[in-house]
């Protein structure tokens, strides 16, 4: 079966992602030689256009650069400073930069990772059931309903989580707690739900519309030839996408995983209005005011806090930053290592 | 963006009848509410999770047994991939629906038309205006400055970029990606800060904020557009001496306009709504602000947490502003489809 | 227009209802002095600051910009910290907050001004603690200082503990876990609370006061409208909040010496008037130092005072005349008035013998030079 599709695959012209990259860049220069230019205009036109193009380009290094060198400047008299400068600062309660920073480092991972979790397995369902289930004016219209929801503002979601998901979630959890309580992950529920779990659900439907839509694109843009291919070797439906359209959209998955990843991380107004915030370093999900994203900290003490609190939590932004940084980068080699085995190359 | 209709899967030699799905599903149904009359109470949470997993093994079972375990596995996934979407629409509609059902109370001409000078305690006028205006500002500045850098980059990743410099630009991108906007936020409050002094305050740096926020974005989707541009238009183009510049304005951006500007819509969609850099960096006025260099000015996202923190008849005013915001989006999405509609080339996918 | 109408109307039946409560006051000597005589003021003034005093602050807005439209005040709640911080750099004309500056502040707010720096009591609110128990929302539970602090710090756990029935003898206390819910966020609420627990239980609350809740693991909320969200998301809630924003919820009578008394804008008026002045309080600085332990019959002493704080001198002839306009607004009867409606902030309103002293030293802002 699969050596069938490989071989179909092969004796076509690939139109593929990476196919189309990587011939643009071999191609254009031969076919650029090979032809007589058709003037001075074409040639000052290409001149200016790559050197915008490849400007901004730069321009990203440059600003990125920015963000970071910016919030250095600011978080580098905490990063420097000993413990006893942040005596001072009430939110820190007597701890120092980074014993004050590993507790928020891991709720914001914990939120995050549960809201993946929920998020993408979802998303794939929902972006398959609109590019190759759904009756088409049925999927125009769920994708433009999901286009908005992306639109919402974070409040929303916050009030959403407290109004709607709380009262649902609050039996679940309860029957969780009580009979599977002996497991710590599920131990010392107390209503209302305002633990990292919901939170991490929160999030979860916050990202769910980014996510599908960035998947359900490149889902549709599966080459037709391919998905016909497998289906005329008699693929089943749910073979023909196996075989075409998830190979095809693996990268364009994990890139819209990194796109929900990164929103979940800096999440703030909705995480500030569902988890009652703590710092500890444990996995009771169901437990109130054990833990505390990073972004909801900040939002939740810069009104208040002096200029060494300040300082300090620029710093946990710019430790967000990393952590994110640090994310990407395993994101980005593990692509590139599937990418050697993929199927859609 | 069109949606094709999936292709007939191929005729197989031993099927199940056309209505067999729908009633096994009546089957699995009266067999839940009969299961949970019995053991428990019924509640539709309850009798909408136990269906879903009685459907998906009654129809598994039967499909295995008359068509075969192939045809079992494409029976499951698809039901598995109905529910996926039921599941995640239950949130997102239930969302939907208590914006609309909420903010059409408080929703009025004069809601819009309307500013909150000289509004307080539970007088019911009172509208969000300057929070519009707001954020059309503060969105518009991020989009003039994000839109042509972005599409600029996303062009040079596809197009021109090799290398070094090349490989960098993509994964700084995607670091970009992931900046939190809290960060960014507090990247556009400290450079005004250090280069203008604690006294400015203007729309101009929530619009940084945004732009840091929305530029990758852009590149993201951009440069996914343009990669599936099909090589051979390039060639084609070409080979008829055209300059590679005009290739790329004329082609490839031509090609790819639509899924370009659903791009770009996701884009402002993601920004729009953003609160948190906001409420650090331009903060809440009560007034219309036309000037969108000097002075404290309302956004909707903030407007919308001030009116709730007030709580009262304020609430009503932050669902209002909910559903304005929503309904901005899908103007500007009607826009873009017609701006796109307008610009594709027929006969494009 | 409809628009100009309606606000109009607005304006007009919030006046009427004015008039109506300061009939039924008996009115007072100064009502009509201040800001009603004197010319129109034009100018811009901008403020930040506690948003415990928003909701206020906008009412004394509005009914400033009424009798002199050609004035402009906005007011943006970022917080107590980042009012005072925004009016030490000069970001604000003037600042709203929960706390008195500290030293270091004060210093650094009279080399903004050159000169004196005006802090003023205008805003003076009782903090209701608040529960949720169905049935017995509307009764006010009587509940002493002791054990509110053992509530609070986690020592009593149901809401049917003996010491809870024996100032609630003829209540039907449910048999329910309690659940503490405090404020997750700095805020001056807190910090006036634990600033009572301190003072009024001493034995039984072993915290310092302080803006942030002491106690980690617990049920928490960001700002008053989280607070309420928490104690209304589930039953057997107790918290704290700024009494105007109690709603459905059940509030505590607290015990003060013999008595229970349940919050009022005149039980809170009563505290303010029975304690002393802050230890650095002069003709400008009029804080007050609230006797949180005090006995008084009919005080509440949960109060939150939240100052207004300005210079005495701007270099600015606009800034410093619709400074010293608005603040004459908030001080005088009608502003105070208005605050205490229950529909705006329900805010006690401030002695007359205060009143005095806020408009002598209101009185002295001029312009420099």
């Amino acid at each position: 079966m699969e050596n069938h599709v490989t071989a179909t695959q092969n004796a076509e012209p690939k139109p593929g992602r990476s196919g189309a990259s990587s011939a643009a860049d071999t191609t254009s220069t031969a076919g650029a030689a090979a032809l007589p230019r058709t003037g001075s205009s074409g040639r000052l036109g290409n001149r200016i256009f790559a050197g915008l193009s490849t400007g901004s380009g730069v321009l990203i290094l440059v600003i990125l650069a920015a963000v970071a060198a910016f919030l250095l400047y600011r978080a580098w008299p905490a990063l420097t400073a000993g413990a006893d400068t942040f005596a001072e600062v009430d939110f820190m309660s007597g701890r120092g930069l980074w014993a004050w920073v590993a507790p928020l480092v891991f709720g914001t991972v914990l939120s995050s990772v549960l809201a993946l979790v929920v998020a993408v397995p979802l998303s794939i369902g929902i972006a398959l059931f609109i590019s190759h289930y759904a009756p088409r004016r049925l999927a125009q219209l769920l994708g433009y309903v999901i286009d908005l929801l992306a639109a919402i503002p974070s409040v929303i979601f916050g009030l959403w989580g407290i109004q709607w998901l709380m009262p649902l979630v609050s039996p679940v959890f309860t029957w969780l707690s009580t009979r599977l309580g002996f497991i710590p992950l599920f131990a010392g529920y107390q209503a209302p739900a305002r633990n990292i779990m919901t939170a991490g659900l929160v999030l979860a439907v916050m990202i769910l519309p980014i996510i599908t839509a960035t998947i359900r694109e490149v889902f549709l843009q599966t080459p037709r030839l391919h998905e016909e291919a497998s289906l005329a070797l008699g693929a089943t439906r749910w073979e023909m996408i196996r075989q075409a359209v998830l190979p095809f959209g693996r990268s364009g998955i994990i890139s819209a995983a990194m796109l929900g990843l990164g929103r979940a991380l800096g999440e703030t107004m909705a995480v500030l209005m569902v988890l009652s915030p703590g710092y500890a370093i444990n996995l009771f999900l169901l437990q109130p005011g054990q833990h505390q994203s990073i972004a909801a900290n900040i939002a939740s003490h810069l009104p208040e806090a002096g200029s060494t609190g300040v300082d300090a939590l620029i710093a946990s932004g710019l430790i967000l930053f990393a952590v994110t940084f640090g994310v990407n980068l395993i994101a980005r080699w593990v692509i590139n290592r599937r990418a050697e085995f993929s199927g859609a190359n | 963006m069109s949606v094709l209709a999936p292709p007939l899967p191929v005729r197989r030699s031993r099927k199940l009848a056309r209505w067999a799905p729908y009633a096994v599903l009546a089957g699995s149904a009266a067999f839940s509410a009969g299961l949970l009359a019995l053991l428990t109470t019924v509640t539709i949470a309850g009798l909408f999770a136990l269906t879903a997993v009685s459907y998906a093994v009654a129809i598994t079972t039967l499909s295995r047994v008359v068509e075969g375990p192939r045809w079992a596995k494409d029976r499951l996934a698809t039901a598995l991939v109905t529910l996926a979407f039921l599941l995640a629409l239950i949130p997102l509609v239930s969302l939907l629906a208590i914006v609309v059902g909420d903010g059409l109370g408080g929703f009025s001409w004069d809601f819009l038309s309307t500013d909150m000078v000289g509004v307080f305690g539970s007088m019911t006028s009172g509208g969000a205006l300057h929070a519009i205006i707001g954020t059309v500002y503060v969105t518009g500045i991020a989009s003039l400055v994000s839109i042509p850098l972005g599409i600029f980059t996303a062009i040079y990743l596809v197009e021109y970029g090799q290398g070094r410099l090349k490989r960098g630009i993509t994964l700084l991108v995607d670091v970009m990606t992931g900046i939190p906007s809290i960060v960014a936020g507090l990247f556009a409050y400290t450079v005004f800060l250090v280069l203008f002094g604690p006294a400015y305050k203007s729309a101009l740096i929530g619009g940084v904020a945004l732009a840091v926020l929305m530029t990758p974005v852009v590149i993201r989707s951009v440069e996914e557009m343009l990669r599936l541009v099909p090589n051979e238009l390039r060639e084609a183009s070409y080979a008829l001496g055209v300059p590679k510049w005009l290739t790329v304005v004329k082609v490839v951006l031509r090609t790819s306009v639509a899924g370009i500007t659903t791009g770009v819509m996701i884009a402002i969609a993601r920004v729009i709504g953003e609160t948190a850099p906001l409420l650090m960096t331009v903060g809440i006025a009560q007034n219309v602000n036309w000037d969108a260099f000097d002075g404290r000015i309302a956004t909707l996202p903030v407007f919308v947490y001030r009116q709730y923190a007030q709580g009262g008849v304020a609430a009503d005013r932050a669902w209002a502003g909910a559903l304005t915001l929503i309904i901005i989006v899908m103007l500007l999405n009607l826009i873009a489809r017609l701006v796109s509609r307008y610009f594709a080339p027929k006969g494009a996918r | 227009m409809t628009r100009v109408i309606s606000r109009r109307l607005a304006g007009i039946s919030a006046l009427g209802a004015l008039a109506l409560t300061l009939t039924a006051c008996g009115g007072g000597s100064q009502a009509a002095d201040g800001s009603d005589s004197g010319d129109e003021l034009t100018g811009t003034i901008a403020g930040s600051g506690a948003s415990s005093q928003e909701n206020a602050v906008q009412g004394w807005i509005a009914g400033f910009m009424e009798t002199n439209p050609g004035a402009s005040v906005s007011y943006d709640p970022t917080g107590s910290g980042t009012g005072r911080e925004q009016f030490i750099n000069g970001t604000v004309q003037f600042a709203g907050s929960d706390a008195a500056m500290d030293a270091e502040e004060l210093a650094a707010a009279q080399e903004r001004c050159g000169g004196d720096v005006l802090e003023l009591p205008l805003y003076i609110s009782p903090i209701a603690v608040i529960y949720n128990l169905p049935g017995l929302n509307d009764t006010h539970l009587n509940l002493s200082p002791s054990v509110i602090a053992q509530i609070f710090s986690g020592e009593i756990t149901a809401w049917d503990d003996p010491a809870i029935a024996e100032t609630n003898p003829d209540v039907d206390l449910p048999d329910l876990p309690i659940i503490p819910v405090n404020r997750s966020d700095d805020s001056g609420t807190t910090e006036n609370l634990t600033e009572y627990l301190a003072a009024a239980a001493p034995e039984d609350w072993s915290h310092e006061p302080a803006g942030l809740w002491p106690i980690e693991g617990t049920q928490s909320g960001a700002q008053t409208s989280g607070m309420l969200e928490v104690v209304g998301g589930a039953e057997g809630t107790i918290g704290y909040a700024d009494a105007s924003r109690v709603g459905d919820l059940g509030s505590v009578a607290v015990g003060v010496g013999e008595e229970f008394v349940p919050f009022s804008p005149e039980a809170a008026a009563a505290v303010v008037d029975v304690s002393p002045p802050a230890e650095d309080a002069s003709d400008t600085i009029l804080t007050i130092d609230l006797a949180r332990d005090t006995e008084a019959s009919g005080a509440y002493p949960i109060v939150l005072v939240s100052y207004s704080i300005a210079c005495q001198s701007y270099e600015s002839a606009e800034h410093a005349e619709v400074v010293q306009g608005y603040l004459s607004y908030v001080a005088s009867e009608e502003g105070q008035q208005r605050a205490a409606q229950p529909d705006v902030a329900g805010a006690a309103p401030i002695s007359g013998d205060l009143r005095e002293r806020v408009e002598a030293a209101i009185e002295g802002i001029s312009a420099a030079g």
